[in-house]
Parts: structure tokens; C-alpha cells; sequence
């Protein structure tokens, strides 16, 4: 393992107590006096124009302490999400709210409300919506295109014989919006051997984390403070502000810790600011609490995909082109951006010559959509896997020699900016996974045992991780103490920490004089990141390296002011700055945090770079004063894109007579650079394992294409995988390569850790069965089931959304 | 899930609690001990953690409702409400339960043990606890006291598990971070056997 004193080893971040003892606080834990409850209402139909709202019999129960409707909320433009509408979009888009003393007395002001809605069309599957003839999602239009040229609302057609042949599985021929590309596609085709396409439908399924989200806010001094579920606690602040009208430093946001995130609170959700606006109008601290039920009709969820993609592979398995159509499933707010990922994914996942990507994004009255777990990357991962495998099988080679042959490595170029990458060493993933799955022997055993047959599976998970330019703040007190302050959230990954145990490696602190400031941003947090897309292990080990390296300057600096020489004279351990020629004399970090405070300036925090966030200005102006500040905006050298990758593989046994399989062995590798945190990273590895599984057996959304009703509202409805759904023992390890582009040698790997999981079960199945491609996620019994008996599946081809 | 309050019986008592709580609706301000003919009596004691606690219930309240909201013990997690999730697993009389889907009258007379209750006096936590600490158990923290509760409940009844008897036991609870492999490993660690 590594050569650090505190980085690449296992340690007890320091809330895991509070998790088994039940003292950790979530955000409905929180109660101040005072407080009442908002209940909303919200749209029963699937799309709709509120007419007529009488609350008047409402505001006069005893017990309602107030409405809250669309008109006392700045208007939001469609088809962005609304903290309250007028203009329903799916079943469950929050019209109004009411407050009360308990739940139950807001429960009943509601059904004391009159309310008219006149319905209007609607449509649960984009390929409905394309149809001619078709409803579109939203009044102004069925497709909403984002782009850095500008967003808008489209209305795109399809003939019934374009909606046809692309349920074929042909090429589809009808309008798109989104096209990028590299290479030569067409003589790419001409080069292959081995050329063909597939259709393929991903279904999108809720988020699901375990804590139901709630919201709780009151004013104090003109602040607003917010008790929320959120991902990061600094990156909330300037969406919070913006929603509540106010300026960044009159909002607080409290979230110690979140029950799950996956993607569905990165930055502050409508339903975070309705509390806030509440409290506003009501002078109470306002609860508002989110069912679970409530969670499936509000979102968030995965997007969904319906696509057309044709591979070009030459003889020796090097793919010459790849040809990939996808219409992403964007919900009723145009939160995508999952399709083109997706393309980007195939683009450094397999290193295709040359890549044609086209999007078309629809709206649907379905549950809105958001980032979740590999956005894009993981449903491609899960379409690709069968394909590769098929591939293999026509040209008679190896499945984990044909991933080698088109893998990323240190030379591959990616995207259609011809990207390098800052590091990539898949083809060793995939050694050391065959290797502890013991792939050579494996392949050549007997699948079939009666009813039962065997599947060999292989995955690769990729996405994008790292990001730069937050800042890091850190402080030594005069007690010799090392403060991190932290803004990312704490969503269970122990990341914050791990990351915070950047600052202390780089000025040798040990673990017990080392306190880590976060969970509310009162706290005095610097500008952090999102907490997502598994960007927080790069990204905070670079700015509390950046930090550190401040104060590590500035040390030396006082050092050398009070003892004499010059700066680069002095060193440090032990928690001392001392003369490299006489390590007797050196001043202790609490005598050096005391001259800072003496000197004032940049030692203690009076004066700052210019260059660092609005929010981590704050911070530091609040603390001034307290101790030697290192503070900066992480500006270390970056360029290319910074890679999460993964690799798995497993083995089920599937039965042919109920179509159902178990995963008898699973061997997740990550290729993550540097491993930071061995336990830390297992757990991603085998959290995201699961998740895999959940994607690839069994989660998917079902809606009522009548009404427009979300059908399973509940966790077994809705296919969350369980301690039986999962291998007892699922085995992981690390490639552990430094990446050059992080001072430790780190990237992240929360995403990659799922997708190498659904591809490879995805691949398993296929293997079980003689290499059918499904071209479908999730892959249920009942599919398996009708396709050994040969008979048609319940869907049509490229339905979604239904079965 | 405790056969002495099975779904059938806690559909009976939701039926009696209704009833009940019909009759009672003209005097719902009344005081339990002034309580008319057919009400149902609202003041009660419970034991909860070793401790005799009184408290105002009403009749169709759960468990989970009253020890969060009236007990302030939060370490009991909703997550679904609907015994699904077992986020909210408390112990009655030795077995597990759901406390979303216990109603409160129901306890009156057993003992209930919630993650409160499980620190030693001096602060030692139990071995389940320390176990799930070392092997890094809880992602978001959210499940974990109920994971804890069918651990500690599941380890009474059956001190050397198998890691497969484990694993069929603590099937009622869900974690949506999948980071079952980890809490398997701390419940074979605090059986002291290797995970």
C-alpha cells in the first residue's frame, strides 16, 4: 500500500458512532420550538392547468396556521421545476401547501380545499409523444433541448413507419437534436468484418435512498436557516438563495448527515426552499416532511433510454465504428444529459476509431428525472456488455481479450474533443480480475446441470472523476490543533474525512490532533463541491492539499521571521517547525499559530487570496483572528479528462424453468489511482455491486399509460435489492496506480463501482443463454422465462415505462 | 416479524383502535382518567429500554410514532412506514419487530429495547455496535439502527451464526447504499468469528 502516515489506511471517521448508537442526526431529527407542519397537495392528474384554488375553508380550521400556493412564489420558467405550480406536469408536482399545528390538521385543510383542474394530454413513453399525432408532455412542446448555444422547446414528429422501423431495430430516420462525433464513421463500417446493431431500452427507476426527504426552516436575524438532506453543504448555498431571494450570507444550511443521496440531491431541490418560503409568510419554523410514497411520484429518477446503436469490429477485434441513436426519457423538467454521457462513455470505455453519437431528448409526464448513480455511463454500460460479448463469440475471441483489445489506456484520446486522459490502466483491471475470478479456468467448465445453466460475466464501469477549482481551508489553533473545515456532505462514503486527511498527511499531524469542521454551513465551510459524480476523493484531496501547502509556506515563514534564516531552512514533524541544521531549535505548531495570530494578515486569516469563492471569503473572515489560516483555490495543474474505472466480473446460475438467477460469485476491481481508503473503497465497490444488480434485475418504473399513475410506490414494488438478491461475500480490490494528476495519486470511483456490476450481469445472462441479447435493463424473470419458452415478451419492442 | 404481533393481529387491533377512536371522537380532548364508557384509555406506561415511561398515545399511533415523536429516542428511523424497509426495527419481548407497524396500545405490557438502549452504562457500546464500527458497517447511516436491532436480536437467539444464517436472517432490512457485505462482516465479527 502506499507510503503515507495517515492516506491509503483504514480509520473510524468519526460519525460512524453516531450512526450504530442512533445519536447521528438526520434532518427530520431537528425540532425548535415553535415549529408547525406543511403537508402539500399535489396534482392528481398527469398534466393539467390549475383553474381554481378556495382555501378559504381551510385558512378558518383550527389548527392551520397558513396557505401556501403558486402566487407567493416567484414564477419558475418551463419546463425548470417549480417549488409550487399552476401547472401540474406529472402526478404528484406540488400545487400547494398548507401549515398547521400537527400533520393530520394539515391533512385535513387540504381535503377542506376546492380545487379545479382542467386536464390536458399527456404521455408516459417519449416514443408515444414522437408518434404524429402524439401528446406532448408540456403545452409549449414534447422535446427540450439544452445546449451551450441555447435551451428551448421543440415539438419533433416522427411518422408512424420512422416509429416502426426504429422499433425494427433499424436505423431510425426521424428528427434529433443533438449530434457530435469523431472519426470517419463511414469507412470506420467499411473496414469491419463484423458489423451489426442493436436496439436497446433502459428503464428509469427512483433513487430510493433510505431517508425520506425533509425540509425544516425558520428566519432568525434575517437568515434563513434550512434543515435539509442534502449532498454537499456548500454547494447548496447558492441554489437555496437563489430560490429563497436572498443573498448567499443569509442562508444556513444544516445537513450532518444525508440517508443516501445517489445523485438526487446534489444542489437544493424546489421542496428544500418550501419550508423557507413558508416560514417566510407564516413567522413559524415550518417541518415539511416527504412520504415514501410521496418519494416515488416526486422523484427523483434515473433517465430512461430508447436506442438504436451498430458496431464495426475488424478480424483481431478492434472496433473500426461505433453508431449509437438514443431518445433519453427526460421526465416533465428536461433533467437529462444522460444520452450523450452515455455516448462519452462508449467513447472511452471502448476506444472506438471513429463514433457518431445523436440524442433526442423527450419530455414525459413521468416522475422528474435527475442525475443518478453514473447518469448515462451506467446505462450504457449495461447495453454495451452483451454486445462485446456477442462480438467476441462471432470472431472466436476471448470476452476479457476482446475488452483488452479496445480498452483505455495512458495513450487513449476520448470524446469528440479528442481528449487525452490523465491516467488509465483498464487492461491491468482486467487482468487482475481475471485473475481473482480465475477467468482461464472458469470459461472452460460445464454450464448446463438440468434445469440450471451457468453465465460467465464481464463489466467495465467508467465515469468522469475529478473536478477542480474549490477551495480548501484549514486552520492550526494555538493548542497545536489542525481544524479542517469541510463543505462537502456526508452521504456515507466517509469522503469528507478521508479527504481532510490530506491536510493533516501534508503537515504530519497525527489522527487525534486533527478535527474536522462540517455540517452546517455556519461552521465556516469553505467552497466545496457537489459531493457527486464521483468527483470528491480528486477534487478535496487537491484542495486540502492546496490548503495545507498554505500553511505549510506560511509556517516556515513565521518560523524563519522568529528564529532567524530563511524559510526553506526549516522543516517539519512532530507537529514542529524546526531548523533543518539543528532540529533542537523549532517552535511547536500551537507557539506558530500563536505568532500568526500576533502577526494578523494572511497568517491569521485578516487577508486572503482574491481568487477564492464569495462563500469561502466568509469563512475565512469569520475565523480570522483564531488561529494560522492556509487557504486557496485549488489551481494545480489539470488537463484531460480524469477517469473512474472499474472492472467486474461474476458468475449466476440461472434457472430455465423460472427464469430466475442467483449471482454465485462476484470480483469487482477499481481503477481509482492511489487508494485512499481501503475499507471506504470497498464499500463503494460493493455498495455500487449491488446497485448493479438492482439495475440489472429488477428496478424499473411502471407507470399506468391510461391515467398516467406511477404503479409500484413502494420498495419490493419497485425492485430495491435485498441481503437475498446479493451474493453473501462479494470480492474487491484495487489496481492502486498513482494517477499523476492528484498530489496522492487519487480518483474517484462511486459511479464506475455500479456500472461494472450491471454490465457485468447483464453479460452473465446473456452467457446463460447462449448469448440472447435482451437489448433491455432490467432483465426479469418473466423475460427469461418467455424467451426459453419462445414465446413473445409482454412488451412491445422499445417500450419503457411499462410492461 | 414477531408471531405474537402478526399482520393479522395488528390489522385486528387497527380495527379495534378505530372503533375506539370513533367513539372518542366527540371528547378528544378528554383526560384519559375521565375517560367515558368504551373509550380507550390514552395515558399509558411503557417499558421501553428498562425504563417505565408515561406517555399520551393515541389509539391508532404506532410504535415508531411514539418513540420518535413523544420519547424523542430518533434513533428509531422511518423509512418507508409501511414494513418494508425495517429502518425502524426495535425489539419487543426478545424478537424484532417493526415498530412502523406496531401500534403502541399493542406494548403495553412487554419490554421494548430501541438503539438507545443498547450502550452499556459507562459508555461501552455493545458488541454489535463496536463490530459494525470496525468493519466500517453503515454507508449512510440511515438503516443502521435497524440493522443493528435484528443483529443484536438475531445474535441472542443464535450466538455462532453461520455468515448464510445471518444473511437470512437480517433480510428484513433494507440498505439502499448495498452495504450488506459489511454489515454481514460485523455481525460475524461481534459472534467473534471471522467475518
Amino acid at each position: 500500500m502506499s507510503d503515507y502516515t495517515l492516506l491509503g489506511k483504514d480509520f473510524t471517521p468519526p460519525d460512524v458512532t453516531g450512526k450504530v448508537t442512533g445519536k447521528a442526526k438526520y434532518a427530520e431529527d431537528f425540532k425548535v420550538d415553535g415549529m408547525v407542519y406543511a403537508r402539500m397537495y399535489t396534482s392528481p392528474m398527469a398534466h393539467g392547468r390549475v383553474t381554481r384554488i378556495d382555501t378559504s375553508k381551510a385558512e378558518t380550521m383550527d389548527g392551520v396556521i397558513g396557505v401556501l400556493t403558486a402566487e407567493d412564489i416567484p414564477e419558475v420558467e418551463a419546463p425548470n421545476a417549480a417549488i409550487l405550480t399552476n401547472s401540474p406536469a406529472y402526478i404528484g408536482d406540488p400545487i400547494l401547501a398548507v401549515a398547521a399545528e400537527t400533520e393530520q390538521i394539515a391533512e385535513d385543510a387540504m381535503a377542506a380545499i376546492e380545487i379545479e383542474i382542467e386536464p390536458l394530454p399527456f404521455v408516459t413513453d417519449p416514443l408515444d409523444s414522437l408518434l404524429e399525432g402524439g401528446a406532448n408532455a408540456r403545452e409549449e412542446g414534447n422535446v427540450y433541448a439544452r445546449s451551450r448555444e441555447g435551451s428551448g422547446f421543440r415539438e419533433i414528429k416522427w411518422s408512424q413507419e420512422q416509429i416502426d422501423e426504429f422499433r425494427a431495430g433499424k436505423e431510425p430516420t426521424g428528427e434529433f437534436v443533438s449530434e457530435w462525433g469523431y472519426g470517419e464513421l463511414e469507412q470506420g463500417f467499411a473496414d469491419a468484418d463484423l458489423v451489426f446493431e442493436e436496439p436497446f431500452v433502459t428503464i428509469g427507476y427512483a433513487h430510493m435512498s433510505m431517508e425520506p426527504r425533509t425540509a425544516m426552516a425558520y428566519w432568525e436575524n434575517g437568515k434563513c436557516y434550512v434543515h435539509g438532506s442534502a449532498q454537499s453543504q456548500s454547494f447548496w448555498i447558492p441554489g437555496l438563495a437563489r430560490m429563497l431571494g436572498v443573498e448567499m450570507k443569509d442562508v444556513c444550511l444544516i445537513s450532518e448527515n444525508t440517508g443516501g443521496g445517489f445523485g438526487s440531491k446534489i444542489g437544493a431541490y424546489p421542496i428544500a426552499a418550501l419550508p423557507g418560503y413558508f416560514s417566510r409568510k407564516i413567522n413559524r419554523p415550518v417541518q415539511l416532511r416527504v412520504t415514501r410514497e410521496q418519494e416515488y411520484y416526486m422523484g427523483s429518477a434515473r433517465v430512461g433510454f430508447q436506442g438504436w446503436i451498430k458496431m464495426g469490429f475488424a478480424a483481431d477485434g478492434k472496433i473500426t465504428a461505433s453508431d449509437v441513436f438514443i431518445v433519453e426519457d427526460i421526465g416533465p423538467n428536461a433533467t437529462g444529459g444522460d444520452a450523450s454521457s452515455a455516448g462519452g462513455a462508449i467513447s472511452l470505455v471502448y476506444d472506438p476509431t471513429a463514433m457518431r453519437f445523436r440524442g433526442l431528448p423527450v419530455l414525459t409526464n413521468t416522475t422528474p428525472r435527475g442525475a443518478q448513480r453514473g447518469p448515462g455511463q451506467n446505462q450504457i454500460a449495461a447495453v454495451m456488455a452483451p454486445i462485446m460479448d456477442k462480438a467476441a463469440k462471432q470472431l472466436d475471441i476471448d470476452p476479457v481479450e476482446i475488452r483488452k483489445i479496445n480498452s483505455t489506456n495512458n495513450d487513449t484520446i476520448v470524446y469528440a474533443d479528442r481528449s487525452p486522459v490523465t491516467s488509465a490502466y483498464m487492461n491491468e483491471a482486467l487482468d487482475q480480475g481475471a485473475e481473482m475470478f480465475d477467468w482461464e479456468t472458469r470459461k472452460t467448465q460445464p454450464k448446463r446441470n438440468g434445469n440450471k445453466v451457468r453465465g460467465l460475466g464481464i463489466g467495465q464501469g467508467y465515469h468522469s472523476a475529478g473536478a477542480t477549482g474549490f477551495d480548501g481551508l484549514i486552520r492550526i489553533t494555538p493548542d497545536g490543533r489542525l481544524h479542517v473545515h469541510s463543505g462537502i456532505g456526508n452521504l456515507g462514503t466517509y469522503s469528507y474525512a478521508t479527504t481532510s486527511r490530506a491536510a493533516a498527511e501534508v503537515l504530519k499531524v497525527s489522527e487525534d490532533s486533527m478535527q474536522i469542521h462540517r455540517g452546517s454551513t455556519d461552521n465556516h465551510l469553505p467552497w466545496s463541491s457537489y459531493q457527486a459524480g464521483s468527483v470528491t476523493i480528486f477534487a478535496h484531496t487537491r484542495t486540502n492539499y492546496v490548503a495545507a501547502m498554505d500553511a505549510l509556506d506560511k509556517m516556515k515563514r513565521i518560523a524563519a521571521d522568529t528564529m532567524g534564516g530563511a524559510p526553506e531552512d526549516y522543516d517539519i514533524d512532530g507537529q514542529r517547525v524546526f531548523l533543518i541544521d539543528n532540529p533542537a531549535q523549532g517552535m511547536s505548531y500551537g507557539a506558530i499559530a500563536a505568532r500568526a495570530i500576533q502577526l494578523g494578515g494572511e497568517y491569521s486569516g485578516d487577508s486572503y487570496p482574491e481568487d477564492i469563492h464569495e462563500i469561502t471569503q466568509r469563512a475565512v473572515q469569520n475565523l480570522a483572528g483564531t488561529g494560522l489560516v492556509g487557504v486557496a483555490k485549488d489551481n494545480l495543474h489539470q488537463e484531460g479528462v480524469i477517469p473512474g474505472l472499474a472492472v467486474a466480473f461474476c458468475e449466476i446460475e440461472l434457472d430455465l424453468e423460472t427464469g430466475k438467477y442467483d449471482i454465485l460469485d462476484y470480483v469487482g476491481i477499481a481503477e481509482c489511482g492511489t487508494v485512499m481508503h481501503p475499507k471506504g473503497l470497498a464499500q463503494q465497490m460493493k455498495g455500487g455491486a449491488v446497485w448493479g444488480f438492482g439495475m440489472a434485475k429488477s428496478e424499473r418504473h411502471v407507470y399506468d399509460p391510461q391515467n398516467g399513475l406511477p404503479a409500484n410506490v413502494g420498495y419490493y414494488q419497485c425492485g430495491i435489492p435485498s441481503y437475498l438478491d446479493v451474493p453473501s461475500v462479494t470480492r474487491t480490490d484495487a489496481v492502486n496506480i498513482a494517477d499523476p494528476q492528484n498530489p496522492f495519486g487519487a480518483r474517484g470511483i462511486g459511479e464506475p463501482a455500479m456500472g461494472c456490476s450491471v454490465a457485468a450481469l447483464q453479460s452473465a445472462i446473456s452467457d446463460a443463454l447462449d448469448g440472447h441479447i435482451f437489448g433491455r435493463s432490467p432483465i426479469t424473470p418473466d423475460m427469461v422465462v418467455n424467451h426459453v419458452m419462445g414465446r413473445d415478451q409482454s412488451y412491445k419492442p422499445l417500450q419503457t415505462n411499462n410492461f | 416479524m414477531n408471531p405474537q404481533l402478526s399482520r393479522r393481529r395488528f390489522i385486528k387491533a387497527v380495527i379495534a383502535s378505530s372503533v375506539a377512536a370513533a367513539s372518542t371522537s366527540g371528547v378528544h380532548n378528554a383526560l384519559a382518567q375521565d375517560r367515558s364508557r368504551g373509550a380507550v384509555e390514552r395515558l399509558i406506561s411503557l417499558n421501553v429500554n428498562g425504563q417505565t415511561r408515561r406517555v399520551d398515545v393515541a389509539p391508532h399511533e404506532t410504535l415508531a410514532h411514539t418513540l420518535r415523536y413523544k420519547l424523542g429516542l430518533t434513533g428509531t428511523k422511518i423509512g418507508c412506514n409501511r414494513g418494508e424497509c425495517g429502518a425502524c426495527t426495535v425489539i419487543i419481548d426478545g424478537i424484532t419487530n417493526y415498530s412502523c407497524s406496531t401500534l403502541t396500545h399493542s406494548v403495553r405490557t412487554r419490554a421494548v429495547r430501541t438503539v438507545e438502549g443498547l450502550q452499556a452504562a459507562d459508555g461501552t457500546l455493545h458488541p454489535v455496535q463496536q463490530a459494525f464500527i470496525d468493519e466500517l458497517s453503515p454507508q449512510c447511516g440511515f438503516c443502521t439502527p435497524g440493522q443493528v436491532m435484528s443483529a443484536v436480536a438475531f445474535l441472542e437467539e443464535n450466538a455462532s451464526p453461520t455468515r448464510e444464517e445471518a444473511r437470512q436472517a437480517m433480510a428484513g432490512n433494507l440498505c439502499r447504499c448495498g452495504a450488506y457485505d459489511h454489515y454481514l462482516n460485523g455481525i460475524m465479527r461481534a459472534s467473534g468469528q471471522n467475518s
